[in-house]
Parts: structure tokens; C-alpha cells; sequence
């Protein structure tokens, strides 16, 4: 599973992308230069608290940026050849729900209430495959049957209010599967349900995956998720990526402190101790980050340097890498 | 579905029933009727053979039965100023009534859905402020002064269509934009605001990342639930526009029920106003009843809720 990536195997390369709010009083610096890149086929984990920017990379990657108020102000996004940021609306749209998909967070309110099921999954397969009627059809029930809904040809005509939510969120996976894009964008898909239900979807959309060749990118803030499904993780907080590396290699020689903590934070099976490590602090207001790194104020280790200039990139090997003094500072 | 109109059904006969009634006991504590009827220095003799002569005099259960009774027969008396039975003086009176309150409608859909529409789209735009003012202006003008304005303008001074009256198609021009002009304030806003809500879903966002073009993800997949609300005012305000029409008929002489409301009230009338506020009411409740379906048809979640 584990795959060392080559630059002719690079699907999306994300260079320098910044996507800031602009607000009557401030501006708010939701991505603030973010840097990364996934291969094709590879799983790649985006992991932070909330409001660290993970949601609105994602947006960004599809220009999807809500609108008035974010503006995509800086940066590449490379889809193999092209800059997506380069491109007109019009060919935007062909790469949307057709060469890349997205699954949202909440499968309650992410397919729209007054159309049946089926409709909505047809929508792409006509729009981007131009099929039509029978063909389309056909089509629609392969992906429902892919996803493992059961007795598709009477759920299709159904509408999403008779889905229980795990259907549902397989419903809005279909959706995004059946006109099988190279890259699908897992935006905290599994957050609202319950945890049965939550592993059966994580199995099945890794099945998907594997069969299909797809890459992944999986937004979350659940480690446990990212060490099951993910090969890469980026680590994500204050709208930048401040450590980078194979699952594998984060988690056994974690670099960044944040990094560290996270994983200390997260509940492990069999393991006794008292109490369940917590990170002191807030995640800093994203209309005023502090001067240096911005992880300083909730930093144990932190150094008067923090304080005053951002780290700068250190590389690990191969593709990893950190923004943190100590590990700069330590060779 | 059938099962859901059924019991909708039931409901409205049932609310029907409730207006009757009501008309039946008000009727009877605001005076005695007779006493209305009679001139003001007959004597008792007189006062006696008009209560006969209208059934008072019999105990209050066998009245309430006979005027149900006559009110399932669609038998609402006759007119105390002219004899006329009152069923004939609505029947010819409400198609004027239902086709102005139909354009006021109209009109206001035809301004206020592309207003409303746009507004939220292109918020905070030269097009949302258009909105805006135009919401304003509906909202601070009332019909009787507008109605006037209008006729000194297009009838008096240009001299393009009828100061008044019912003819023409062209003679329902200005009443009916009127009666609608207020309506599409309250419409526009909340045209508005609906479709302000939905664009913030998270459906709307999915339609956007399927590769949808914005016509078809606001056209198809944000107007139709933000119509739903809009629908329920449309009701709401048909129901309004016939007290409107009060007022408007009033202005435009306009020979409807509104007209004739004011006439009988004039003329203490009796049995013709009984007559409109029965009539008003079984027209709310049809309508209510209408959209309900018409609810159940656009919004699948309803059906089988119920």
C-alpha cells in the first residue's frame, strides 16, 4: 500500500495556495500557503482541529469557494498538466463531478430533499458522460450496487428522506463515483455517523479505491481514520500544512509538537493512563495569527525564536517534511 | 396520496362546518335581525311578523338546523334591500372578484420571483438594491392612494387605459397591478431571504461540485425549495386580496363582492353580508386546501409525513 510517489505519477500538485475571507473588519487567512501533492492511486490524509483550513483546501481544489466573501487569492493547483487556477469557469465545470468529486460532512443535508435518488446520481453521468435514458440508467444502478445499496431499482425512485444517513452518505458517494474520477475529496465523510456504520462506509469506500485506481483525499480530524485509510498525512493548523510524512514514519517519529499531541490526544485500546491528553489552549483566530509560528502560545517546547519568524521548511527525506525550529535547529 | 387529499379533504369541510357556525351565532348576537329589518317606529306587531316571517321565532337548534340545511342547498336567503336571492348576487359577482384577485396574483409573481431571485443571487449588487427599493415602495404605498396615482396617470393624463369599471382585458390593467403592487413587497422579500437560505446548502454547494452550470443549480435545484415557503404566502395572500378588494373594487368601481360587501353594509343588508364572509371563507379554505396538494406534489417528504 505504502508507495513512494513519482513526479510523472503526480495527480494534483498544490503549490503555495492561499484562500483568504475578506471581512469588513479583517481578513481571515483560512489557507495560508498550503503545499502538497497525491499521486494517482495514493490516499492522502489532511488532518486538524477545526478551523485549521482543511475544509476550505478542499473547497479551493475545486474552486468551490463560498461566495461573496473567500477569495482564492494566491497559488497553483496542478491537475497533471493544467492550473486549475488558470482555468475559465466553463472548464472548471468538466473537471468537477467528472474528474474529481467531492463527499461533504453531512449526508442529511448534502442531496437535495425534492428529487429521487436517482435523478440526482444521474445528474453527472448526463451532464459529463453524455449518456442518456436506458443507458444512463444502467449506469446509475451499477454505481448504487457498487456502493452496496440494497435493491437499487426500487431505491432509485426514492427520495433521500427514506434513506437512513449511512445510506444516504453511500447515495452521495455513488453520486461522486459513478462517472469515475481520478480524484475524490472525503471532506470529514464519516463525522455524523455512527461508528458501525462509520467502518462499514471507511471499508467501502477503500474497496472503491483500491479497485478503481482513485485517488483519495481524506479530510479529518480522527487520526485512527487517517492510519486506516490514509498512505501520506498532512498535518494541517492555522491554514498550513506544518508537518508532512508517510503514515507510517508520523507515527512512530512524530516531529512537529502539534503533530505529537495529536496523537497523544487520541484514545488508545488497552493502553492505561488517567486521563486523556489534551492540548492546552484555542486554535488561534484566524483574523489575528501570532507573529512566528502560530502554534507557539499552546507549544510546551516553544522558543523565544518561535516567536518572532515562522520556521522554515525542513526537509525529512524524500517527500516529508516539517515547519518546526526544533527539528531545524537540532541538525 | 390519495389517502392524504382525503383526509386534507375532510379538514377543509370540517373547517367549512366551523365558518358556518360561526356566521350563525354572530349574526345572532349582534341584535336581534329583525329589529334591522323592521322600520325604526314600527310597532312589536311588525317586529313580531318579520321574526316570523324569518324563522326567529322558532327555538335556536331548529334555526341552526335550517340554516345548515339551507346552506348545504347553497341557499343563502334573499337580499332585504331588493329581493334578490343572495347565492344569484355572488354568483354573478365573483368571477370579477377571483379573476382580479388572479391577476393581482399574477402581477406580483411576475415582479417579485426574478426580483427576489436575482436579489439573492447577485446580493449586495446594483440588481439586489433594485430589489430592495422596489420591496420599499410596495410596501409604503397603500392601494387606495396608488390606485388613484395610477388613474390620474394612465387614464387622465396619457389617456392608455380605462379609469374604471370591468370591460376589456385592458380595464384590468390597473386594478389588478393595484391590488398586486403591495403584495409584491412582501413577495420580493421573501423570494429573497428563501432563496437565500437554500443557496446555503450544502445542496446546493453538491449541485455546483457535480459540474452543474449555474442556471441549472439555481434553476433546478435551489428555486424549487425555495418556492415552497413562497407558495404558502401566495395562499395566504389570495386569501388577502379579498379583503383588498374591498378597497380596490371600491376605487376602481369595480362590480365584485368587495362592492357588494360595502353596499350591504351600507344598507344593513343582512343576509348579503352573511353571504360574502361565508363566501370569503370557503374561498381561504379552498385555496389552502389547494396548496396543500399542490405542497405534496413539490415536496415528496410531505406525502407520507402527512
Amino acid at each position: 500500500m505504502l508507495r513512494e510517489s513519482k513526479e510523472d505519477d503526480i495527480l494534483l500538485r498544490v503549490e503555495g495556495l492561499k484562500t483568504y475571507f475578506f471581512q469588513r473588519t479583517a481578513v481571515l487567512k483560512a489557507v495560508d500557503g498550503v503545499s502538497f501533492s497525491v499521486a494517482q492511486g495514493e490516499a492522502v490524509g489532511l488532518v486538524g482541529e477545526s478551523g485549521s483550513g482543511k475544509t476550505m483546501t478542499c473547497l479551493s481544489l475545486m474552486r468551490l469557494v463560498p461566495q461573496p466573501g473567500a477569495r482564492i487569492v494566491e497559488g497553483e493547483i496542478w491537475f497533471k498538466g493544467d492550473n486549475l487556477l488558470e482555468m475559465t469557469e466553463q472548464e472548471m465545470r468538466a473537471y468537477r463531478g467528472h474528474r474529481m468529486a467531492i463527499v461533504m460532512q453531512d449526508p442529511q443535508t448534502s442531496l437535495n430533499p425534492v428529487y429521487t435518488v436517482g435523478e440526482q446520481v444521474a445528474e453527472p453521468v448526463r451532464l459529463h458522460l453524455k449518456e442518456r435514458g436506458q443507458q444512463a440508467m444502467a449506469r446509475v444502478l451499477d454505481s448504487l450496487r457498487a456502493v452496496r445499496i440494497p435493491r437499487p431499482e426500487l431505491r432509485l425512485g426514492q427520495y433521500p428522506h427514506q434513506f437512513s444517513g449511512g445510506m444516504r452518505q453511500r447515495v452521495v458517494a455513488a453520486m461522486g463515483l459513478t462517472t469515475q474520477p481520478e480524484l475524490l475529496i472525503a471532506d470529514e465523510p464519516t463525522t455524523s455517523l455512527d461508528v458501525t456504520i462509520q467502518a462499514q462506509f471507511l471499508r467501502l469506500i477503500r474497496e472503491l479505491q483500491q479497485d478503481s485506481g482513485t485517488s483519495v483525499i481524506w479530510v479529518t480530524h480522527d487520526l485512527g481514520i487517517v492510519a486506516q485509510m490514509c498512505d501520506r498525512v498532512n498535518v494541517m493548523y492555522a491554514g498550513r500544512i506544518v508537518e508532512s510524512g508517510r503514515v507510517r514514519q508520523i507515527y512512530k517519529e512524530p516531529q512537529h509538537p502539534y503533530t505529537r499531541a495529536l496523537l497523544d490526544s487520541v484514545p488508545l485500546m488497552g493502553a492505561r493512563r488517567e486521563k486523556l491528553y489534551q492540548i492546552e489552549g484555542q486554535p488561534p483566530d484566524l483574523r489575528s495569527i501570532p507573529e512566528g509560528c502560530p502554534f507557539w502560545p499552546r507549544c510546551p517546547e516553544a522558543m523565544d525564536k518561535c516567536k518572532e519568524q515562522y520556521p522554515p521548511r525542513t526537509s525529512l527525506g524524500s517527500e516529508d517534511f516539517v515547519h518546526c525550529w526544533l527539528t531545524e535547529e537540532g541538525r | 396520496m390519495v389517502k392524504y387529499i382525503g383526509f386534507r379533504l375532510f379538514q377543509a369541510l370540517l373547517g367549512l362546518w366551523f365558518i358556518a357556525t360561526l356566521v350563525f351565532i354572530l349574526s345572532r348576537s349582534i341584535g336581534d335581525p329583525a329589529e334591522v329589518f323592521t322600520a325604526r317606529n314600527s310597532g312589536v306587531d311588525a317586529r313580531e311578523i318579520m321574526a316570523a316571517k324569518l324563522g326567529l321565532d322558532r327555538p335556536l337548534h331548529e334555526q341552526y338546523l335550517k340554516f345548515i340545511g339551507q346552506l348545504v342547498r347553497l341557499d343563502l336567503g334573499e337580499s332585504v334591500s331588493n329581493g334578490i336571492p343572495v347565492t344569484q348576487i355572488l354568483v354573478e359577482r365573483m368571477p370579477a372578484t377571483f379573476t382580479l384577485g388572479l391577476i393581482a396574483l399574477l402581477f406580483a409573481l411576475v415582479f417579485s420571483l426574478p426580483l427576489g431571485v436575482l436579489g439573492a443571487v447577485y446580493r449586495d449588487t446594483p440588481v439586489d438594491w433594485l430589489a430592495k427599493v422596489m420591496a420599499f415602495l410596495g410596501q409604503s404605498m397603500p392601494p387606495f392612494w396608488l390606485g388613484i396615482m395610477l388613474i390620474i396617470l394612465f387614464a387622465v393624463v396619457w389617456g392608455l387605459l380605462p379609469p374604471a369599471g370591468k370591460g376589456e382585458w385592458h380595464s384590468y390593467v390597473l386594478p389588478g397591478f393595484t391590488l398586486g403592487w403591495g403584495v409584491m413587497a412582501g413577495m420580493v422579500r421573501l423570494v429573497r431571504s428563501s432563496m437565500l437560505d437554500v443557496l446555503d446548502s450544502d445542496y446546493v454547494a453538491m449541485a455546483r461540485a457535480k459540474g452543474l452550470p449555474e442556471v441549472v443549480v439555481i434553476g433546478k435545484h435551489a428555486l424549487r425549495n425555495a418556492l415552497l415557503p413562497v407558495l404558502t404566502y401566495s395562499s395566504l395572500v389570495l386569501g388577502a386580496f379579498m379583503n383588498g378588494s374591498v378597497v380596490v373594487e371600491q376605487v376602481f368601481a369595480w362590480p365584485g363582492i368587495g362592492t357588494s360587501a360595502v353596499q350591504s353594509v351600507v344598507r344593513r343588508d343582512f343576509p348579503v353580508i352573511q353571504g360574502v364572509v361565508i363566501v370569503f371563507g370557503s374561498f381561504f379554505i379552498l385555496i389552502n386546501l389547494l396548496v396543500d396538494i399542490m405542497y405534496a406534489v413539490i415536496d415528496p417528504r410531505i406525502k407520507y409525513t402527512q
